[in-house]
């Protein structure tokens, strides 16, 4: 008997499967949905690259049957921008975590997002470090009991897509890996988009994070996003918290102003010496 | 770019220049086909920055100052697998900050070129003053085991001709080349000559002579280095900062592939070190006491072994141009049958221990100097006629 293969497998590097995540891990919903939107898009998939960082949403760089760099911890969106920069002909996209952006990389986050320079970021916040075994990170909630916060988290959390909004980002939206039609929708709009684009999704992670936390399975986490989301486009994303009972997703920040890589080329363009 | 230096606004304006060593600098990346720098303030190699931001784009080239030294590297690394020659220019703090970026240069075999204008340190240290202490960083600054290439450039003229080579080194080799600068040299102005375009050797990394398909991204060729292929060229593929296999894929957890790629990344280097190192010989013929040095106090060491001629001490110089890999099988014969071998350097003992270990049979004297000021002629000379006395 044969098995008849996947219509989407053609994205994917299927010798690396199966993947290393763990089972109920939001991981593979976010890669579905990228390569759905890929898909529906028809992406020239010989243009387009993806970046990553390190934890376990990085290792969908290599999963990816794409141009893919699978960076340093913190630093795909700093190695994002010399592709970009290089070659702006290409689609550049970073898809990493919420430590690996917003801890040790969240100076490279607003900063591109300040410039406005078009990377397309999706990052999956599963509120702890999950490859590392469970610490807590940059969003997690407060009270949350991680490995490091044993007697729960006293840290306040960022609210990713506010501190984006605030950056200078010119797409922001948060969905949940609940909302799977709406990310697939929300990940073309900003594939077919200009300038720097961010969006959250809120992902479960019932190994490391859930199972301390009351939520002892992946379909209790998701439960948690089922019951908690509101959906608020163009919401002031400052009010938009995620708590146990309330989870603010939507589209916050849809602008347009003009990009880096075109006020870059469009002044090596007045600034190239004209041979004649 | 800060004042006019008579050049013509041309990618390389052949002429004789008076301009600084890292006005220079930015002359000779350019020459080399760098199209791309992204850098961070710092003194005392600001001034390469600002001469790139000036030039660059006359060049259709790509300037960027980045948010900090760790996102100037990654930039780097980033636009050179996007197919375009790529430099950042820092001091001490920031090469600090960029060992992280080098040891993903290094795995991800990315052809770049850093330049370290070396200040004093430890720290924040002496930022305006020279000093020549990074040279064992450059080496050993990031974790694991890898080879770099670094250079030592002694003159505004070597300036431009090693940033040049830098490139070649980088782009033949898929190695970061790093151009190990003291302050001296680099804020110095001097004569330059810039032959034109048609005299200046540039080489490019290999590309894949293979479809998409049959391409391997780090399978090596007899010279232990693979052919490069750039995103958007359609080759579709991988590349990690973790122990990966030829196909570029992730195989952390085999200890086969650990062994082969580690070996190579550093074999690439060590076995090609005759046809990379290049020193320059002075007056070592009869020499009984010899002087190993690089950079600015090279420049007085060949003053004070001329001086010491004069007083009858047979006295040579060994100069540094390559300082990793290491020149020891240089240093080894040149310093064979001498009776005394002095090292100057502007740190508190570094290349020393190289020269050390490379020297078998002759004492070697470390003469460290720290500060403002470097070695004088007459401090040089008054060590080789102390030796020479002995």
């Amino acid at each position: 008997m044969s098995i008849a293969e996947h219509p989407l497998s053609k994205y994917l590097r299927t010798e690396l499967m199966p993947h290393i995540w763990c089972s109920g891990c939001g991981n593979g919903i976010i890669l579905n949905a990228f390569i759905r939107a890929l898909d529906d898009l028809q992406i020239d998939l010989n243009k387009i690259v993806v970046v990553s960082g390190i934890g376990c949403i990085g290792r969908i760089a290599g999963y990816l049957k794409l141009d893919s760099f699978h960076t340093t911890h913190g630093r795909p969106i700093a190695v994002a921008t010399g592709i970009k920069l290089a070659n702006p002909q290409l689609e550049v996209v970073v898809i990493s975590g919420d430590g690996d952006l917003f801890a040790i990389g969240g100076n490279h986050f607003i900063h591109a997002a300040r410039r406005n320079i078009s990377i397309k970021v999706i990052c999956a916040n599963n509120f702890n470090y999950g490859m590392t075994g469970g610490q807590s990170g940059p969003t997690t909630p407060p009270k949350a009991v991680t490995t490091t916060t044993p007697y729960g988290n006293i840290e306040y959390p960022f609210n990713l897509v506010h501190l984006a909004s605030a950056a200078g980002a010119t797409y922001v939206a948060r969905w949940t890996t609940f909302h799977v039609g709406r990310l697939i929708a929300s990940i073309k709009k900003m594939l077919l988009r200009r300038g720097f684009s961010f969006i959250e999704v809120v992902s479960q992670c019932p190994e490391m994070y859930g199972r301390y936390n009351k939520m002892r399975s992946a379909l209790e986490m998701m439960e948690w996003f089922k019951r908690a989301s509101v959906v608020a486009d163009f919401s002031d994303p400052a009010r938009a918290e995620i708590t146990s009972d309330r989870i603010v997703v939507g589209e916050f920040v849809d602008a347009e102003k003009p990009t880096y890589e075109e006020l870059l080329y469009a002044n090596i363009a007045q600034t190239t010496i004209k041979r004649t | 770019m800060r004042g006019d230096l008579g050049m013509k606004d041309e990618t390389i304006s052949a002429g004789i220049y008076f301009m600084s060593g890292n006005m220079a600098c930015v002359e000779g990346a350019i020459a080399a086909g760098c199209r791309f720098f992204a850098g961070y303030p710092i003194s005392p190699a600001t001034e390469i920055a600002e001469h790139m931001a000036a030039r660059l784009p006359k060049v259709g080239g790509v300037f960027i100052q980045m948010e900090d030294e760790i996102a100037a590297l990654s930039a780097i690394i980033g636009a050179s697998y996007a197919g375009l020659k790529a430099m950042t220019a820092t001091s001490g703090p920031g090469f600090s900050l960029m060992q992280e970026s080098i040891g993903l240069a290094a795995m991800t075999e990315t052809p770049c070129v850093i330049v370290d204008v070396m200040r004093g340190g430890p720290s924040t240290g002496q930022p305006t003053f020279p000093g020549q202490q990074d040279v064992m960083q450059a080496k050993w600054g990031s974790h694991g085991d890898y080879e770099i290439i670094a250079l030592a450039p002694s003159s505004v003229q070597e300036m431009f001709d090693l940033t040049i080579e830098a490139f070649n080194l980088a782009e033949t080799y898929r190695v970061p080349a790093l151009l190990m600068v003291d302050g001296i040299t680099a804020r110095m102005w001097e004569r330059v000559v810039i032959p034109p375009a048609e005299e200046i050797k540039v080489n490019s990394r290999k590309k894949p002579r293979v479809p998409p398909d049959k391409y391997m991204p780090f399978l090596p060729d007899e010279d232990m280095v693979p052919p490069m292929a750039c995103f958007g060229e359609g080759y579709r593929f991988h590349v990690t900062g973790l122990t990966h296999d030829e196909l570029g894929y992730p195989r952390a957890e085999d200890s086969a592939v650990q062994m082969r790629l580690v070996k190579r990344l550093c074999d690439k280097i060590r076995r090609n070190a005759e046809k990379i190192v290049r020193v320059d010989e002075v007056m070592l013929e009869d020499a009984e006491i010899i002087i190993v040095a690089y950079g600015i106090v090279a420049r007085a060491a060949l003053n004070a072994i001329k001086r010491a001629r004069e007083l009858g001490i047979k006295a040579g110089l060994l100069r540094l141009i390559t300082l990793w890999p290491f020149p020891e099988k240089n240093v080894a014969k040149a310093t064979e049958g001498s009776k005394a071998v002095i090292v100057p350097e502007m740190n508190y003992g570094q290349i020393v221990r190289e020269v050390e270990r490379a020297v078998k049979t002759v004492p070697v004297y470390h003469f460290p100097k720290l500060g403002e000021e470097p070695h004088m002629p007459k401090e040089i000379l008054e060590a080789i006629v102390r030796c020479g006395s002995l």
